[in-house]
C-alpha cells in the first residue's frame, strides 16, 4: 500500500484544478507546492547532508531577479527565467559554497545567513541592475487563471520529489548522509566531503532558484525585501522542514501545508497580524524541544501519545 | 587638507563605533566560548534592554547612562531564565541536526521581536536626552590645529563605559572564582565537571552575563541611536561577524575586532556610500574567513602576545 502513495497523492494533486476551488484556494495550492518545492531543495543540503543552511533566501531572490532582469532589462519573457535561472544560481551557488563550505555546523549557518543579507543589500543599493528597493513588476502576467500556474509548479515540485528520491537513493544519498553524521570519519574513508558538500549546495540551490524564478512569474512583482527576506523565506524554508520533519521525504509537503495554512490563517485574523511571528517562533520552540524530528520524523511519538498504535517494548 | 580632515574624523568615530561594537561582540563571545552555541537572540535581547531604558527615561526620566544598572539586571534574569528552561533542555534531545540549538535561538528571537511590534508598535523611538548636542572641538583645546576634528560628548561618554565594563569583565573573569570556573568550562566542560565545577549552573551564568553585558551595550546604544522592534537582526549579525573575526571565543580578538569592523564600516560609509556599510560589513567577514580562519586571536597566539 504504501507504494502507492506517490502515485495516489500525484492523482488527487492532478485533478484538485478541475474541483473548481475559487482562486484564491488555488493561490494557497501553489504557494504550498512552491514552498514544498523550496522545503525539500533545503532538505537535501541540510536535512539529508547536514549542511544547516540559513540563507535560501540567497538562492531564491537570484533566482527571481534572473526571471526579472531578463524582463526588464533586457525585453525577454520573464518564463525564459526558468531554465536560465538553474545557470545562474548553480554558478552563484557554486562561489558561495567555496566560500561557506569551508564552515562547519553554527558557522556555516550564518555565514549562508550572512550571504542572503549581502544579496539583499545588494540588490537594494545597484539600482542600475535590479531598480533598488522600487522592485521589478511585470507589465502583465501570461495568465489570468490560476490553473496553468498551477500545473507549472507542480511539475516542478515532482520532477524535485523524483530528483531527491533518485539522489537520496543513489550512491550520492550515502555521501551526504555520512558526510552529516560524521564528516572526519567520512573524509578518512575516502569521500571527497568538500566535492559533495558543494553538490549538495549546488543541486539545493539551483531547485530553490527555479522556485525563485517561478515567483517571479506567477506574483508578478519582485523587491529586495520580499525575495531576499530573511525571516519570510529563509526561516520559512527551515521551519517548513522542522515542522514536517528533517530527513524525510513527505516532511517538506507536510510543513508546506502546516506553514501555508498557519500563514494564511494568521494573516486572515486581522488582531493576530502583528503576532505571526511570535506565533511561528512558539511552534518553532515547541517542535524543537517536543519532536525534533518533524511530525513525520516523530509520528510514531505522536501516535502514542494519543495513545494509538502498538506499544513497542 | 581636507583629505585627511575626512580621513582622521572617519577613523575617530569608527573607533568609538567600535569600542560599542566590541561590547556587543564581547557578549556573544563570551556565550560561544562556553556553550559552544550561536546565540541569533542577541540582538534580540539588545533590543529588549533599550526598550527598558527607553521606558525608564520616559516615564521616569532616569538617564540611559544609569539605566544600564537596571537593564543589565533584568537580562542578566532573562539570559539565565532562558538558558535554563529552553535552552538546557534541547541539548538534552535526541535528534538528527545538531543545529537545533541555532535554530531554538532564532524562534526565541522572533518571539522577542514580535512580542516588542505587538506591545509597543514598530514606531521609532529615541531617548532625547538634553546633553545630546554638546560637542567638543579639537580647536577648543589647541588654537592653531592645523586641522579641525570633533568628538560628541554622547559618544565618547558611551565609549568611556564600554571600555570601563570590558576592564571588569576582564577582572571578573580573571580574578573571581566564578570567572575561573567560566574559562575552565569554556576550555574543556569534561574536565571542567572532573574538577567539581557545576557546569549547568556555570553555562546558565554565563548566558545571563552575555545577555548583561549586551543589554548595557544596548543602554550605551539609545542616546546615539533610534530604537524599533527589528533592530535586533543587524546587531546579531555585527556580533557574530566581530566573533569570527577575533577568534572564537577570545575576548582581546572580540575587542580588537569590534574596532576594526568599527572603523572599516565608517570608512565604508564615508567613502563608498552610506548604503554600502553593511556589505563592508561581509566583506570583513568573508576576507577573515578566507585569510584568517582562526580571527585576531591566532594571530595573537602566534606571536604570544596573549591567549
Amino acid at each position: 500500500m504504501k507504494k502507492f502513495y506517490p502515485l495516489i497523492t500525484l492523482a488527487v494533486l492532478l485533478v484538485l484544478p478541475l474541483l473548481g476551488f475559487s482562486t484564491y484556494v488555488m493561490h494557497i495550492f501553489i504557494l504550498l507546492l512552491m514552498w514544498a518545492t523550496i522545503g525539500m531543495s533545503w532538505n537535501l543540503l541540510s536535512g539529508y547532508c547536514g549542511q544547516v543552511s540559513f540563507g535560501h533566501a540567497a538562492f531564491f531572490g537570484i533566482g527571481a531577479y534572473t526571471a526579472g532582469i531578463l524582463y526588464s532589462k533586457a525585453g525577454a519573457s520573464p518564463w525564459l527565467g526558468l531554465p536560465l535561472s538553474v545557470f545562474v544560481v548553480g554558478v552563484f551557488a557554486f562561489i558561495i559554497g567555496l566560500i561557506v563550505l569551508r564552515l562547519r555546523g553554527p558557522f556555516f549557518a550564518l555565514a549562508t545567513l550572512a550571504s542572503g543579507e549581502v544579496f539583499r543589500v545588494s540588490a537594494e543599493n545597484m539600482d542600475w541592475l535590479t531598480n533598488g528597493t522600487l522592485g521589478i513588476m511585470l507589465q502583465k502576467r501570461l495568465w489570468v487563471s490560476k490553473e496553468p500556474y498551477y500545473y507549472i509548479i507542480l511539475a516542478i515540485a515532482v520532477a524535485t520529489f523524483l530528483l531527491m528520491k533518485y539522489l537520496i537513493s543513489s550512491k550520492l544519498g550515502y555521501f551526504f548522509v555520512a558526510i552529516r553524521e560524521d564528516q572526519d570519519a567520512a573524509d578518512s574513508l575516502g569521500i571527497n566531503t568538500t566535492l559533495y558538500k558543494t553538490i549538495a549546495l549546488v543541486v539545493s540551490g539551483m531547485i530553490t532558484g527555479v522556485a525563485g524564478a517561478f515567483y517571479m512569474n506567477y506574483m508578478g512583482y519582485i523587491d529586495p525585501h520580499i525575495v531576499f527576506a530573511l525571516h519570510d523565506v529563509s526561516i520559512i524554508t527551515i521551519m517548513i522542514v522542522m515542522v514536517g520533519g528533517v530527513a524525510t521525504q513527505w516532511g517538506p509537503f507536510v510543513g508546506a501545508v502546516i506553514m501555508v495554512m498557519l500563514q494564511e490563517a494568521v494573516r486572515s485574523i486581522g488582531s493576530l497580524g502583528a503576532l505571526h511571528q511570535a506565533i511561528f517562533g512558539l511552534l518553532l520552540i515547541f517542535i524543537i524541544i517536543f519532536l525534533p524530528n518533524g511530525i513525520v520524523g516523530d509520528f510514531g511519538k505522536i501516535k502514542r501519545f494519543f495513545g494509538l498504535g502498538r506499544v513497542r517494548a | 587638507m581636507v583629505q585627511l580632515e575626512v580621513f582622521l574624523q572617519t577613523l575617530v568615530s569608527g573607533l568609538l563605533l567600535g569600542g560599542l561594537y566590541a561590547l556587543i561582540g564581547l557578549g556573544m563571545t563570551l556565550i560561544m566560548g562556553v556553550m559552544k552555541i550561536i546565540n541569533l537572540a542577541h540582538g534580540e535581547l539588545m533590543m529588549v534592554a533599550m526598550y527598558i531604558a527607553y521606558w525608564l527615561f520616559t516615564l521616569l526620566g532616569v538617564d540611559p547612562y544609569v539605566a544600564v544598572f537596571i537593564a543589565s539586571p533584568a537580562l542578566f534574569i532573562l539570559g539565565v531564565l532562558i538558558q535554563k528552561y529552553l535552552i538546557t533542555p534541547v541539548i538534552k534531545v535526541e535528534s538528527i541536526l545538531p543545529e537545533n540549538q541555532v535554530i531554538l535561538t532564532v524562534g526565541i528571537g522572533m518571539v522577542l521581536a514580535s512580542l516588542a511590534t505587538v506591545f509597543f508598535k514598530s514606531d521609532y523611538r529615541s531617548t532625547p536626552v538634553d546633553y545630546a548636542s554638546v560637542t567638543w572641538y579639537l580647536s577648543d583645546f589647541w588654537q592653531n590645529s592645523p586641522i579641525e576634528l570633533s568628538i560628541s560628548l554622547l559618544w565618547a561618554v558611551s565609549f568611556v563605559f564600554s571600555i570601563l565594563i570590558t576592564l571588569a569583565l576582564w577582572f571578573f573573569l580573571s580574578r573571581t572564582d566564578i570567572g575561573k570556573q567560566i574559562r575552565a568550562t569554556s576550555q574543556d566542560s569534561d574536565a571542567a565537571i572532573l574538577m567539581g565545577i557545576n557546569v549547568n549552573r556555570v553555562r546558565a551564568f554565563s548566558f545571563g552575563l552575555g545577555s548583561a553585558i549586551v543589554a548595557a551595550a544596548g543602554c550605551l546604544f539609545i542616546p546615539l541611536y533610534y530604537l524599533y522592534p527589528a533592530l535586533g537582526g543587524q546587531f546579531t549579525l555585527i556580533a557574530f561577524v566581530i566573533t569570527i573575526l577575533g577568534g572564537l571565543g577570545s575576548n582581546i580578538g572580540a575587542i580588537i575586532g569590534g574596532l576594526i569592523l568599527g572603523v572599516f564600516e565608517s570608512m565604508t560609509s564615508t567613502y563608498i556610500g552610506m548604503g554600502w556599510a553593511p556589505v563592508g560589513r561581509f566583506a570583513i567577514f568573508i576576507a577573515a574567513l578566507v585569510f584568517l580562519p582562526g580571527g585576531i586571536a591566532s594571530l595573537l597566539k602566534s606571536r604570544r602576545l596573549g591567549k
